[in-house]
């Protein structure tokens, strides 16, 4: 994770990524696009665009998969996980 | 609320981290397709249940069907059970230990169809439980077949026309039945077809664990869902096509909530004594295994099958025996065996009383046979072993068994009875008998067994009851030995 990153943002693990498309659809701020390129399991995952994201947890409730979105919210303090 | 105090959405604590129970390579995700609605409700249900701090406490009961393997993921205490059966497994998880947190996990094809009798009684018994009905219209798992829910015209594999109502009936609407029940106290029809109703999902999520934390009974969510792979179609087009085809069947709507005003429920704790269990049965055991007593007896263990007519006292002969036969410190077995007629239908059961543990309880092989008529004769001397005993009544019957490997009592059993005034005290003239042969009782005790044998009865019918197990004892002593 780049430590200059600005607070909210989506992370999205490209291998775990189904690329269902759902996270896409539901982002209100159209931030997150399918890729073009495929992951390992020949998916098209999604992909956070780099800023703009306002951390409505809209991606990360729409996905299917427990562990393909994190959200880091504006709150979010980096020391906290470690 | 909760939202605020989280600074980072990520996999919740209430799934497994690394799915080490999940076969193959990806114990990184799960099995379901790509859109799937079961990872969406999986993960608000385990997200609740992280936020509730109730990982620990909940049983996530998987059902069959895509979900079967919801125990690879849930960070819970697991059980996966047959078709339809997770709300009768649940209940005994629940009332087995009424501080666990029970979730029951299905789909449509699961409770709806196979399983919709098992609901019904465990709603109605407003068992503390949360029942998660994920409703997408179709069998997913076993390639999109029609299900109890699938819409009218709806084409699926097995409805490659549409369903269609003059052959194949209406979507069953579950809440809608649920809800004329009168112990669920929380019923509610939520959709993940977008944004707002996922997150009303999550509240009826939420709302529904908390009632069964807080021990308030049934609550039932049902969820539609989508199921990209069997509707052929990607998954954005599935979110619409709940919105479209799935709502106007099956309307949104909180059916009834009324946890607020409902108490806590409490039900005693069942705990197995077995001073209890013979406190009930009046068992009283007047010795030990008469077999210490009696170590010449011709029969250490007995499997007997008694057969006649309805009315002929067939299954008192065996209760009678297997009562007696648990007095003398024995284990014993009664299985009946009739007709849907009460008298005058055949009837046959079996007995088993020996000193070590009992397996099956039907004498397949007997090596006793009591027979009332004709018919139980001729049938039941075929399957006695060699050398068994075979009891018959001469009263009715005038022919002679047919083998000659057995060792064979003619005793007039009705006639007897008659003599003493009252045909139906013929089983007990057979306890006497039985007594007799096998040597595993003593008639002296008789009497102390009465009571036990004829609770409630007068002493008149005790005084007659023993003259004539005294009777069958006395008549097999003079005539066979």
């Amino acid at each position: 994770m780049n430590e200059n990153r600005k607070y909210p943002f989506s992370e999205i693990d490209p291998d775990i990524c189904k690329g269902c498309g759902l996270c896409v659809a539901a982002c209100p701020r159209g931030v997150l696009v399918v890729s073009e390129k495929l992951n390992s399991k020949g998916f098209h995952y999604s992909e956070y665009v780099g800023e703009g994201c306002i951390g409505c947890g809209n991606c990360f409730y729409t996905c299917p998969e427990p562990s393909a979105v994190t959200v880091y919210l504006r709150n979010y303090v980096p020391e906290e996980v470690s | 609320m909760i939202m605020a105090q989280k600074t980072v959405l990520r996999k919740p604590l209430g799934f497994i981290d690394v799915y080490k129970h999940k076969p193959g390579a990806e114990k990184d995700r799960t099995h379901y397709c790509p859109g799937c609605g079961h990872g969406i409700l999986h993960k608000l249900i385990a997200e609740a249940l992280e936020d509730f701090d109730i990982v620990d406490r909940t049983i996530v009961i998987s059902p069959v069907g895509c979900s079967v393997f919801a125990y690879y993921y849930f960070h819970t205490g697991n059980l996966q059970v047959p078709h339809g059966r997770a709300p009768a497994v649940a209940t005994s998880v629940s009332r087995a230990n009424p501080d666990s947190i029970v979730i029951s996990y299905q789909g449509d094809g699961d409770l709806a169809a196979i399983g919709g009798n098992n609901i019904l009684q465990a709603a109605n018994r407003g068992e503390n439980m949360v029942v998660f009905f994920v409703n997408n219209a179709i069998y997913g798992m076993t390639g999109g077949q029609m299900a109890p829910t699938t819409l009218e015209g709806q084409k699926t594999t097995t409805t490659p026309y549409g369903r269609n109502v003059k052959t194949d009936g209406y979507p069953i609407q579950v809440c809608e039945i649920i809800n004329q029940l009168t112990a669920p106290v929380y019923v509610v029809r939520t959709s993940l077809h977008d944004m707002p109703n996922i997150r009303k999902t999550r509240a009826a999520v939420r709302k529904a664990i908390q009632n069964t934390r807080d021990k308030k009974g049934f609550s039932f969510v049902e969820v539609l869902s989508m199921c990209p792979s069997g509707w052929k179609m990607d998954s954005v087009p599935a979110q619409k096509w709940i919105e479209e085809n799935m709502i106007p069947r099956f309307p949104l709507d909180t059916f009834r909530d009324i946890s607020e005003d409902t108490s806590a429920i409490e039900r005693p704790v069942p705990v197995m004594d077995p001073e209890e269990v013979k406190r009930i049965l009046e068992y009283t055991a007047l010795s030990d295994s008469n077999l210490e007593k009696n170590p010449d007896a011709a029969f250490d263990r007995v499997a007997v099958r008694i057969a006649g007519f309805g009315g002929q006292g067939i299954m008192s002969t065996g209760i009678a025996l297997a009562n007696v036969g648990m007095e003398y410190g024995y284990n014993v077995s009664w299985l009946p065996s009739y007709g849907p007629e009460m008298r005058g239908g055949t009837a046959n059961c079996s007995v088993k009383i020996q000193a070590d543990t009992i397996g099956a309880s039907e004498c397949t092989e007997p090596n006793m046979v009591i027979a009332m008529n004709q018919p139980s004769l001729e049938k039941f001397e075929k399957i006695l072993v060699p050398g068994g005993a075979l009891i018959y009544n001469t009263t009715l019957i005038d022919i002679e068994p047919s083998r000659t490997d057995l060792k064979v009592y003619p005793i007039p059993i009705t006639g007897i009875a008659d003599e003493l005034g009252d045909t139906r005290v013929q089983s007990m003239v057979n306890v006497g008998a039985f007594a007799a042969v096998t040597g595993m009782f003593d008639p002296g005790e008789i009497e102390n067994l009465m009571p036990s044998l004829f609770k409630g009865k007068s002493g008149e019918v005790m005084k007659l009851n023993e003259k004539a197990v005294r009777k069958g004892y006395e008549y097999v002593k003079e005539n066979f030995s």
